[in-house]
């Protein structure tokens, strides 16, 4: 059932499986020792497994000739044999289990140290890397990859050790038990080998159109049901469900191939198995006849255990070649993703930077998020300490790239950026960051309280601060009147409006009391009363700091000490409201065709 | 998981029933193996046994070998085509039945799960079937069948059998019972790390901004932990699986061996049946161990059987009327009386006695905050839900009388968030006017403002599903093409303007009116700028109408649309 499941999943092929494995190998090396202590285990245990057929034989041989001799069966020796089988067997569980256990603990081990891993990679990795990955891709890193890897390693890493073990091990013991019988066992293996692939070679083809039809109906379903209105609008029911039917039908004799295919292949394994039984009884029942040799029979019967453990290993082969496939490219990605070019090193950067007063500068600034297409071209720009920044510009003209350069979640091309007259370039990021309070449009809060949310990392946090600055923003009443107040965990089943959301990261932004400030001004989300309220938080927020404002709002853009009039990424012009209408260019236009009437 | 069969068409009991036909016979001759071997040990044991003998009785295991591969492939081949008919027929079910849901319906289960369900959910079906009904039918018999075999042969030996199943399927439902709720505790910490990882990644800005990666790094850590912890734990117990079983078998075999040869030395045994004996044994215990397996995985699939009959035995809500009425004298009128609306599990009304009339060729304006329940006004003249109270009239004849199709036949619906369909540019305005030409799309787009992406991609250009290789501004002229293509008598506009900037939104409203006069078109909207120029402007809030005007009647007696008015334009501009 297993191996079935297995198959009926799309194998992810590694780019480069060697390479990929290795890595995960160099990855547990911490842990070899136990590796190999389990390994060994491992061994121990096959061996115990292959030896106690022999002694099963060996009884059988002993009633044997207990029924030709006078005495009777000698059932002191049997007992013997037999305490010798139990102790082996008991030893063999044990050893099993140990290894079974050393093993879970390392992968466990091993995967908690990979997710950690990731965890503190995304925190280091450019922002630049997220803007072409989409969020779903790091999460499956995270979870499925490193699932797979602790799901496979542990299993295969063993179940590899084990096969090659018994393989051999029932290969010594079947030749020395009986060279005629070892050959006829030896002989279903190529039989076998040669179906399996013969199989599997035909199955893969058939999987393969069946994942991509799956893929395809599933596709079909999405689009249908996530888009249910507009086809109920347009009456496109009948369309939807025709072109459904047609991928269900292919689906569906893909589907049975490829399931059939599959499935034949444990019974065919069965079969050989069963012709190598067939043999063992035939070719051990001549040799015995012929020597007249009744003693044989115990070879026999330790054959047929044989042969029954034979086809496990060989069973196995496929399957651990498919699961080392699935655990290598798991690794891939997970390696891939650690492996990916940090943002530059600081720590020789001794500057840092405090009680600024908040001048900025902008210098002949170049920048483009790849470097083909350079957005913005020269851009200088003074601001003093206090003044309010206005950047405005249609939708998609790239407002936050400007905000991604000041936080230096960006690097600029050529040109600098200068507070109080030091480069950025000469600050670290974290110190950069402590410069600036940020609201953005799109209020993150975590899953937490809310005092976590909006103390946010800092220390040193009196409630009484807390209060303060929750009144300042119009959240106290409604904190206040929360059965739990400050700590009130604020998760899905919370109900808190979008508004008071932005209000509790506007007061985040007041817990940091930063000299400088960045804005992103709600739009539409919410009711034109809450927006007031915001409105008013927000003023108290950037009174007397140096403030950048993504603006929407009239009113703020009119009062802004610099608009900046932004259009296909790059800053096209700047100045105050009446000097840009006076200028009539993008902005007075922009501005009229808002508020201009219809009629001409 | 039994309501679910309801849905196996006759020729699948038929082939069914053909499959446990099948795999009663393959039973029958695996378990008939074991007696010519012990056939071939009595030839050997006994003197004067020719090889000839031995040949013949080889020959016809070997025989037997090959009837029972072919005895399972006809059984796969069934299972195969059973499995994956089944779920054709499954998803088609889920797919019509969700087809023909309202928006209420859809609401109810959601739209990632009801896609869950028709696809993996039909899936989890589809897997147990191919694998678990071969080994559900095959098992039992093998039990049977291998009992049979060896029972009244040994009581001795039979009672020893039965130990060790009982001992393996105690053991294997005592640790199941361990596991299985702490398999549900990972997949919830599973969730835990995804939604500390999604925070993190979403709000990378913010933890940047603030320096709280130690503090997100230590929150990822406290998850990690418990799941590790959680992992070890069931990895752990698991492990004692694969002993356990080896050594129930080892040890079944081991005392079966032993205490027959105390029965064989008491005569009360012969050699040859020990040995089958053996065999036998093994073969009821794996047997069992398959049916513990298929009982595994069963409630696993009886979870989606489960989610699938939901959908399917779910009674639709909005209906067709038994004798639909059709006007065709007045075209292009909407008007609601006293209409209240509310949502299925909502305590409050959305919509409080809502009326007013738009006329043919009328522009009428909707605007409000958030939440005032515009969208939901909209949604009651296409009839997606079913008004609480009062009447959504079109054409003079209530929407609940009229054939669902012709109705919708009538109007041009664009959503707030533009939707496109994978295919082409064409067969995406098309999608409501089957037969349109290509001057009527050409129409059609120019009205729309969207020529320029006609000239980029041409008709036949290809659209990604959701219209992902097109701006979002793009993908909005597009969704208004597709309903100015319909040619509709009303067009209903869910704040359709606001993805496009403000010298578009422009053009596109002055070709509107000069292209499709005669249609009726409502709009939702959010600017001011958009509607001003509307005939008749409908303000809400929370869920009430508070005013009903042009926008100067508006701007003197209506409080609410003054408000909204000031925070977006200055007082001289509205004047």
């Amino acid at each position: 059932m297993a191996r079935q499941n297995q198959m009926h999943k799309s194998l992810p092929k590694a780019q480069n499986f060697g390479k990929s494995l290795g890595k995960l190998l160099a990855f547990i090396k911490p842990y070899l020792f136990a590796t190999i202590v389990a390994l060994l285990f491992a061994v121990a245990s096959t061996v115990f497994n292959i030896i106690s057929p022999d002694l099963i034989g060996q009884i059988t041989t002993v009633i044997t000739e207990g029924l030709f001799l006078p005495t009777g069966i000698d059932l002191d020796k049997i007992a013997k044999i037999a305490i010798t089988l139990v102790v082996m067997y008991g030893c063999c569980a044990v050893f099993g289990y140990v290894q079974g256990w050393i093993m879970t603990t390392v992968t466990q081990k091993a995967c908690n140290k990979l997710r950690t891993q990731i965890s503190q990679k995304i925190n280091r990795l450019p922002l630049r890397y997220f803007d072409t990955r989409n969020v779903g891709d790091v999460l499956s890193r995270v979870t499925n990859d490193v699932d797979t890897i602790g799901q496979t390693l542990n299993q295969s890493l063993s179940q590899m050790v084990t096969s090659v073990t018994m393989l051999i091990g029932l290969l010594i013991m079947m030749f020395a038990t009986s060279w005629q019988l070892a050959l006829v066992a030896v002989a279903t293996v190529p039989l076998s080998m040669v179906l399996m692939l013969l199989i599997v070679g035909v199955s893969q083809k058939h999987f393969k159109a069946m994942q991509k039809n799956l893929g395809n109906i599933n596709g079909h379903i999405e689009e249908a049901f996530s888009n249910h209105t507009i086809i109920k609008a347009f009456n496109a029911e009948q369309k939807m469900t025709v072109k459904f039917d047609e991928y269900n039908e292919i689906l569906k004799q893909s589907g049975w191939k490829a399931q059939f295919l599959s499935g034949l292949m444990q019974p065919l394994m069965a079969f050989v198995g069963n012709l190598g039984f067939v043999g063992v009884c035939l070719v051990g029942g001549i040799i015995a006849i012929q020597k007249g040799n009744v003693g044989f029979i115990g070879v026999i019967a330790s054959f047929m255990i044989y042969i029954r453990q034979f086809g496990q290993p060989l069973g196995q082969v496929g399957q651990i070649a498919n699961t080392l496939q699935s655990t290598a490219a798991a690794a891939e990605r997970v390696f891939e993703f650690l492996e990916s070019d940090e943002m530059p090193d600081e720590s020789q950067i001794e500057t840092k930077l405090e009680n600024v007063k908040g001048d900025i500068e902008f210098k002949d600034v170049y920048f483009g998020y790849n470097q083909e297409k350079v957005v913005i071209k020269g851009f200088s720009a003074k601001i003093k300490a206090g003044q309010t920044v206005a950047i405005v510009g249609p939708t998609g003209a790239g407002k936050t790239t400007l905000v991604n350069l000041l936080m230096k979640f960006y690097q600029v091309n050529s040109g600098d950026i200068l507070i109080d007259g030091n480069s950025i370039n000469n600050l670290t990021r974290t110190n950069v960051h402590d410069l600036f309070g940020m609201v953005l449009q799109d209020t993150w809060l975590f899953e937490g309280t809310i005092r976590d949310n909006v103390v946010y990392g800092k220390k040193d946090i009196t409630d009484e601060t807390l209060w303060r600055v929750l009144r300042a923003t119009g959240m106290e009443h409604y904190v206040r009147t929360l059965p739990k107040g400050l700590d009130t965990i604020l998760d899905d089943k919370t109900s808190i409006s979008q508004g008071q959301r932005q209000l509790l990261t506007i007061a985040r932004a007041m817990i940091e009391n930063a000299p400088m400030i960045i804005l992103d001004e709600a739009t539409s989300s919410v009711d034109t009363r809450t927006e007031l309220l915001i409105q008013k938080a927000m003023d108290k927020l950037t009174e007397g700091r140096t403030s950048f404002i993504i603006a929407h709002r009239l009113s703020t853009i009119k009062n802004a000490d610099v608009i900046l009039v932004m259009k296909d990424g790059n800053i096209v012009e700047q100045g105050k409201h009446n000097q840009l209408i006076q200028q009539g260019g993008f902005y007075a236009e922009l501005y009229n065709s808002q508020f201009e009437n219809d009629e001409e | 998981m039994i309501s679910i069969l309801k849905n196996y068409k006759w020729q699948y009991w038929l082939m069914t029933f053909v499959m446990a036909v099948v795999i009663f016979f393959r039973v029958e001759l695996d378990l008939a193996l074991p007696e010519y071997m012990s056939e071939i040990i009595s030839l050997i044991t006994i003197p004067g046994s020719t090889m000839s003998q031995v040949w013949s009785v080889g020959l016809k295991m070997v025989g037997i070998s090959f009837a029972s591969l072919l005895c399972t492939g006809v059984a796969t081949f069934l299972s195969a085509r059973i499995a994956s008919g089944f779920g054709a027929i499954l998803r088609k079910k889920v797919f019509d039945k969700v087809e023909s849901f309202s928006l209420e319906e859809i609401n109810k289960f959601s739209t990632a799960s009801l896609i869950t369900r028709c696809t993996n959910d039909v899936q989890q079906i589809v897997m147990f079937i191919s694998i678990g009904l071969r080994l559900l039918i095959a098992a039992p018999i093998t039990v049977v069948g291998a009992v049979i075999k060896i029972v009244g042969k040994s009581n001795e030996l039979t009672t020893i059998t039965m130990v060790g199943v009982a001992i393996i399927v105690l053991f294997v439902v005592g640790l199941t019972m361990i596991v299985l709720p702490k398999f549900k505790a990972i997949q919830k910490l599973t969730d835990n790390i995804n939604n500390v990882t999604r925070e993190n990644l979403t709000g990378i800005r913010v933890v940047r901004a603030y320096n709280a990666e130690a503090f997100q790094e230590d929150k990822f850590d406290q998850v990690n932990t418990q799941i590790t912890k959680t992992h070890l734990f069931v990895n752990r117990v698991m492990s004692l699986m694969g002993p356990v079983m080896q050594i129930v078998m080892n040890g079944l075999s081991l005392s079966i061996t032993w205490v027959g040869a105390l029965l064989i030395n008491a005569n009360k045994l012969s050699l040859p049946v020990m040995m089958s004996f053996n065999m036998y044994s093994m073969q009821v215990v794996m047997s069992f161990m398959m049916l513990i397996m298929v009982f595994i995985f069963l409630p696993r699939a009886t979870v989606s059987a489960k989610r699938i009959n939901e959908v399917i035995t779910t009674q639709n809500s909005i209906c067709n009327p038994q004798n639909p009425v059709s006007a065709q004298d007045k075209t292009g009128v909407v008007e609601f009386k006293n209409v209240s609306f509310k949502y299925a599990d909502a305590d409050e009304c959305m919509l409080k006695d809502i009326s007013f009339v738009a006329n043919q060729g009328e522009t009428v304006a909707i605007i409000g905050s958030t939440g005032s329940g515009k969208s939901s006004l909209l949604s009651l003249i296409p009839r997606f839900y079913d008004v609480s109270e009062g009447q959504v009239l079109v054409n003079g004849i209530d929407v609940k009388e009229q054939n669902l199709a012709d109705l919708r036949e009538k109007i041009g619906y664009v959503p707030q968030k533009a939707i496109l369909f994978s295919g082409t540019i064409e067969s995406n305005l098309r999608f409501g006017k089957e037969d349109a030409t290509r001057q009527e799309m050409q129409k059609a787009v120019d009205i729309a403002q969207a020529s320029n992406i006609i000239e980029a991609k041409g008709f036949t250009g290809n659209v990604a599903q959701g219209g992902q290789n097109l701006s979002g501004g793009q993908k909005q002229r597009m969704s208004i093409a597709r309903a100015i293509t319909k040619q509709p008598q009303i067009y209903l506009f869910d704040d359709s303007f606001s993805a496009l900037d403000y010298k578009t939104d422009k053009l596109l409203r002055q070709a509107l009116n000069k292209e499709v006069s005669d249609a009726t078109k409502i709009i939702v909207a959010q600017r001011i700028g958009t509607i001003k120029n509307a005939d008749k402007i409908l303000v809400l809030d929370k869920g009430q109408m508070v005013g009903n005007g042009t926008h100067e009647q508006l701007m003197q007696s209506c409080e609410v649309y003054r408000e909204i008015a000031y925070s977006q334009l200055n007082k001289e501009e509205l004047e």
